[in-house]
This record gives structure tokens, sequence and C-alpha cells, in this order.
């Protein structure tokens, strides 16, 4: 298989492929050829937070054994999915350049909204859940029009909205140090204890392998139709095949224990839904424009000050969202709900699983990838029985490092001429 | 008026120019940055606008590209008389300005910063429109760019201007303003931003062209307008026009007492 453009006369060639200086490989080889190509260049995409997370895993499980047990990695998955639903918020307002340091505060203020209508004004569910959602909301609309209107940075904006947000949680709270919401809540059930039967599980599983491949191929036929290059079938095969095995093999070893937890799924639907919105819309290419220069995306007329509103709106809400997961998955809110390490979590998760903090660069997944780092570490120190001083300082370093690996790989863009 | 009607011999009259200035004026504050400022640029024209720093160029560039509104005087587009009140305005009259620095999207690839704020879709983006239209673009303006889906970062500084040229061409404007394209380019950049003009007037559409390269001018342009400190000081035919007379045109050697008295006894002649 030839890895340069030496094979077929210009006039044969797809219309993308034609010119001579092009690397470009066919087949298997030719992707992993330039999939090497492009982490030597320091496109490393999502390659050192995966790397990272088999470290961490291997070496827990040979601290301590119970690490990779069942039990332990279906925790795992439900701790994630809360601070992860938060994280994605703050992959959105990364992507702008910009920082939201309130979205503790505000998921502890949602939290307080449903615990306090539910339990002492007696609201129906559904309703509590909309009105702590909408909070969240809310606090995103004035971050967005103080950003735009008065042009204050967002960290102080956010700022002050983490001091704020608290008082507003507190105040809400009112005297109760902290209220239980009742188990037979539904939020609570689907936080707890609603775990996919494992034919659903294997079902999903399968759905994402299928949808994969086809995407791929509509693609890959759009392209053909359009005279540009398309992918090889054999690529499209090899990818699906291995998601489908990656997927089926983590959906029968959780099965063991209790299963995927409908609050893990719907935290990762979450995630492909805001990759979706961020790759396949209008929206999401403005959102990269502005994060990459604003004044750029001003000229070519996008109308930057709605999607800064918009990114803001939506990173508070799924703040608030996550707040509820966290409020129903302990089925207690208090003045506590969204304090501590909640805050920083959430964005160490976004800049470990690869967003940078300088804008323009990064996905949805990150959110994923990253709260699997943080929590990974966080339950292996807890099972190493280590005390929340060392668990602190350990993430910490890890957040560090991760801030290392974007500025190299950031400069080493840079020197490869792709910053 | 300086226009020096022995050496400018206009368009034949019978073609309409495209756009059409006349006695363009504008002022900051206590300073006359325009005066009576006439330009015309006529279909498949390429006209250079030359002059010194402070000579008025950017702030004509800026009117055009509804960046400032003008004090006094008239534009008309197609004969028609108009008003740019917006960059938007401008860019609906078939008016697209490349800038100096360009404005592109570092992080995003070429067919992307294409398509900014334009993008084709079917419900969701449709990239293979997109890709396949950004390539039948690059093609008819011979441009050298080895692939579509590189970060625009990655590209030289040709390939930059190339594409926010190219970018320019999407709206399928009549009328495209470049402001110092080759300038910071090195000497293959800039032959390979010059063929883009002479491209750009095959396809019919007027250029003006900015620019301190004489050098540059002299090579693609048909007509140069000099400013001279907020001015017309000279309107020239490139064929007939050498550079030492361009350069008296900008520095303003032609200004004195020989070339009034000059032009005095031109204009007696064309009257008589």
């Amino acid at each position: 298989m030839s890895n340069t453009a030496t094979a077929g006369s210009a006039a044969e060639r797809a219309a993308d492929l034609q010119d001579e200086r092009l690397f470009h490989g066919e087949g298997l080889t030719g992707a992993v050829e330039s999939f090497v190509r492009r982490v030597r260049s320091g496109d490393l995409g999502s390659l050192p937070v995966v790397i990272g997370l088999i470290v961490i895993w291997a070496v827990f499980q040979i601290l301590n054994p119970a690490f990779l047990s069942a039990d332990n990695l279906v925790n795992l998955s439900l701790q994630c999915a809360a601070i992860g639903t938060i994280s994605i918020g703050i992959v959105l307002v990364l992507l702008l350049g910009e920082i939201d340091l309130s979205v503790g505060s505000v998921s502890g203020l949602s939290a307080a909204v449903l615990g306090v209508t539910l339990t002492q004004l007696h609201w129906n569910s559904v309703l509590a859940v909309v009105a702590a959602v909408l909070a969240g909301t809310v606090a995103g609309i004035v971050y967005g029009l103080l950003f735009t209107r008065f042009g204050v940075p967002s960290f102080v904006i956010t700022l002050a909205g983490l001091l704020g947000f608290l008082g507003l949680q507190l105040w809400v709270l009112g005297p109760n140090s902290s209220i239980n919401i009742p188990f037979s809540t539904w939020l609570v059930t689907f936080a707890q204890q609603m775990f996919l039967p494992p034919w659903a599980a294997y079902a999903l599983a399968a759905i994402a392998a299928i949808g994969l491949f086809w995407s791929d191929w509509r693609r890959s036929r759009r392209r053909r139709a359009a005279g540009l290059s398309s992918g090889s079938m054999s690529v499209m095969l090899v990818k699906s095949v291995l998601l489908l095995i990656a997927l089926g093999v983590s959906v029968w070893y959780l099965a063991t224990d209790r299963g995927v937890g409908a609050m893990f799924v719907f935290f990762v639907l979450l995630v492909v839904l805001m990759n979706f919105l961020l790759t396949r819309t209008r929206w999401g290419r403005a959102v990269f424009a502005v994060g990459g220069s604003v004044e750029a995306a001003r000229r070519a007329g996008i109308k930057v000050n709605r999607i800064y509103i918009s990114v803001f709106v939506l990173c508070s809400t799924f703040a608030a969202l996550g707040g509820l997961l966290a409020a129903a998955r302990l089925a207690s809110v208090g003045a506590s709900s969204g304090g501590t390490d909640t805050n920083l979590n959430a964005i160490a998760a976004a800049v470990i699983g690869g967003t940078s903090l300088f804008g323009g660069r990064g996905s949805a997944w990150s959110a994923l990838l990253g709260i699997l780092v943080i929590q990974s570490i966080s339950s292996g120190l807890t099972l190493l029985n280590l005390d929340a001083s060392i668990r602190f300082m350990i993430t910490g370093a890890v957040l560090l490092l991760a801030v290392i690996i974007d500025s190299l790989s950031r400069r080493s863009r840079a020197s490869h001429g792709q910053a | 008026m300086t226009m020096d009607p022995a050496v400018a011999e206009p368009e034949p009259a019978t073609r309409q120019p495209v756009l059409s200035l006349r006695g363009i004026s504008k002022g900051f504050g206590a300073v006359q940055a325009l005066t009576e400022i006439d330009l015309d640029v006529h279909a498949g024209e390429v006209v250079a606008i030359v002059g010194d720093n402070g000579a008025g160029k950017s702030t004509l560039v800026k009117i055009l590209a509804g960046v400032y509104s003008h004090d006094t005087g008239s534009v008309s587009f197609d004969g028609q008389p108009v008003s740019i009140g917006s960059p938007a305005a401008s860019r609906e009259l078939g008016i697209a300005t490349v800038f100096q620095d360009l404005a592109l999207c570092d992080n995003l690839d070429v067919v992307s910063n294409l398509f900014l704020g334009r993008e084709i879709t079917k419900g969701t983006l449709d990239e293979e429109e997109m890709e396949k239209r950004s390539w039948s673009l690059l093609r008819q303006l011979s441009a050298r760019i080895p692939s579509v889906r590189i970060a625009v970062a990655s590209l030289s500084g040709g390939q930059r201007q190339t594409v926010a040229i190219a970018r320019s061409l999407i709206g399928e404007p009549r009328i495209v303003i470049l402001d110092e394209p080759t300038a910071a380019l090195g000497v293959a950049q800039t032959a390979e931003v010059l063929n883009l003009i002479e491209r750009l007037r095959e396809r019919g559409l007027g250029v003006i062209l900015i620019s301190h390269n004489m050098a540059d001018v002299q090579a693609v342009a048909d007509r140069v307008v000099v400013l001279r400190l907020g001015r017309n000081n000279g309107n020239f035919r490139v064929p007939d026009v050498s550079y030492e007379e361009i350069i008296s045109a900008i520095t303003g050697a032609t200004d004195n007492v020989v070339t009034r008295r000059a032009e005095a006894r031109n204009t007696e002649r064309n009257a008589s």
C-alpha cells in the first residue's frame, strides 16, 4: 500500500488528493500512519488522557485488586455522571476561551431549589426539577448579558457569581442545614437504583457501533458522490467492530454486578448530543470560530454576542442539571451541595480531557474522559484509605500535568506551524 | 481637483463604472482625512490606490467597507446612488473587503474558514458540498493549497492570503478590495497573489488594490490612483506612466508651480 501520492495520475485522483505535497495513505496502514504523523506534530487529541487513564487504572489495580472490580467500576460510573454533566458546560465555555468558576455554586443553588420546592412547598416533582434547572438557565442569562453588555471578563463575573449564588443557595435553604429528598421520588430512583437490564445495555452497545458505521458509511458515500476521497471500508469496519467489542465487554463486566447505571447512560447521551451540536451545526462551528478569533468571527457575520450568551446559558444549565443529579444520588441537599471540590473537579475534568484553556480546541468527549480520570483517582485513593488531603494534592498534580500537556502540545503545534 | 487629463485617459464613456465615488470627504475632528475624492472602478479592472502614510487610503477603504461613513459626496453602484451604512450593507451591495490582518480563524480548516458565517446546511452542515465548492473555487483561482482539511494556521502567508481572498468571493461580489495583500510576503508568494489578482480580473470583478509596492502595482494594475494628503493627486493608466511619475505624484513633487501651469495649459487646450 502506498503512503505517498505517487500512485495514479492527478486526473484520476479525488478532488482533494491532487496535490503532490500531500501525504495520504490508503486503508488501515494509511490510517495508522496518518495517526502517528498527527501525534508527532503535536496534534495529540485525546491520546494523553487515554494513556493516562490506562496508567492510573493499572497502578490502582496493582495497589488494590478491588479497584477494577465490577462493583467499584459501577460506583465509579455513577460518580462520574453528576460532575461530568457540569463539565460538559465547562467544555463549552473553554471552547470560547472563557471560564465559569461558579458552576459549583449554581449546581448547589439548583439542588437547594429542588429540595425546598419538593419537600417544603410540596410542588410536583417534575415542576420542581424544571424550576431547579431554570434557576441555572437564569444564572447563565445574567452572566451572558453582563459579559456582552459590559465586557467584564468572565473570570470576574463568575467569581462574583461563585459567592453570590452560594449566598442565594444558603438563603433558599433557610434555617435547614440539610433537606432529605424522599427515596420514592423518581429522580432519586433514577440516580440510585435504575440500571439498564443487560439486554438493553447490549442493544445500546450494538446501536452505538452500528450508528458509528452507518454515519461513516453515509459520509463516505456522500464524499464519493461529491468527487472527494472516501475512507476505506476496512477502516470503517474495524472502527465499529472495536467500538462494539469495547462496549460489549464493558457491559458484560458491569452486568456481573448491578449493570450500567441509567444516570451514566444519561450523561453519555448528553455528551453525544453536545458533540453532535458542536461538530455538525452552524452554532457549533460558530463556537469554535469565536474561540479561535473573535474578530474574524464577527467580520464573518457571526452574531458573536448571541454565541457568548448561548454558551453561558448552556454552561449554567448543565451545572444546574449536574447539581440535580448529585442531589438525587445523595438523596439530600444541604449547604455543602455543590461546595468543596465540585467546581474545580468540573473544570479540571474538561482540561484533563483535552479541551484547551486557550479556546477553540476541544471536544465534548473531553468531559467524559476527564471525569473518568478524576473519579478514578478519587475512587482509587479512597480504596487505599488515603486521606482527603492526599486526594486533593494528587488531583491537583494531575490537573497541573494536564495543563502542562496542553501548553506543550500548543507549543509543538506552533513549531509545526499549526498553532 | 488635481486630476490630470493629459495622462489620465478615462475609460470609454460608454462603459459604466460598477463603483463610482464623487466628491467624497471625511473629517476626523480637526483633521480632514479625505477631501473631494473621486474614484471609478469598472468591471474587469484593477485599480491601485497608492499614497504615502496618512494619504487617506485606509480611510477610503473603510468608507467603502462600511466601517466609516463619509461626510459629503456620493457613492453610486451600477449607476444607482447608494449609501454604505454598515459592513453588512457593503457586503450586500457586492463589495468584498480583505483587510490586511485577513481575519481568519487559525484553529479552523480551510473549508470552515471559506464558508464561515455562510455555511451550507442540509439540516446539519453539508461538509461534502462545502468541500467540493472549496476545491472548485480554489482550482478556478489556480490556488496551490495542498489540503482544505488542514488548519489555516499551518498554511504559509501567501496561502493564507489566498484563502482570505477566496473567502471574499464566496458571496459573489462585484468589487473586491485588497488592503496590502503582498505586504510581508516573500517573492514567490507575492507572485502567487499577483496571479490571483489577475484571475479576479479575468472573472470580471473590479479590484481595488491598496499597496505600497510600486513593482506590484505596475505588474497587475490597469490604473493607478494617487492620493496625497487626502486628495486625488493623479490618475494614471499604468502602461502610460513611469515609476518616477507615480513616485512624484505620491510625494507631491508634481504639485508645484510648473505642473500647475502645464495643467492650466492643458485645460485651455481641451476647452478650445
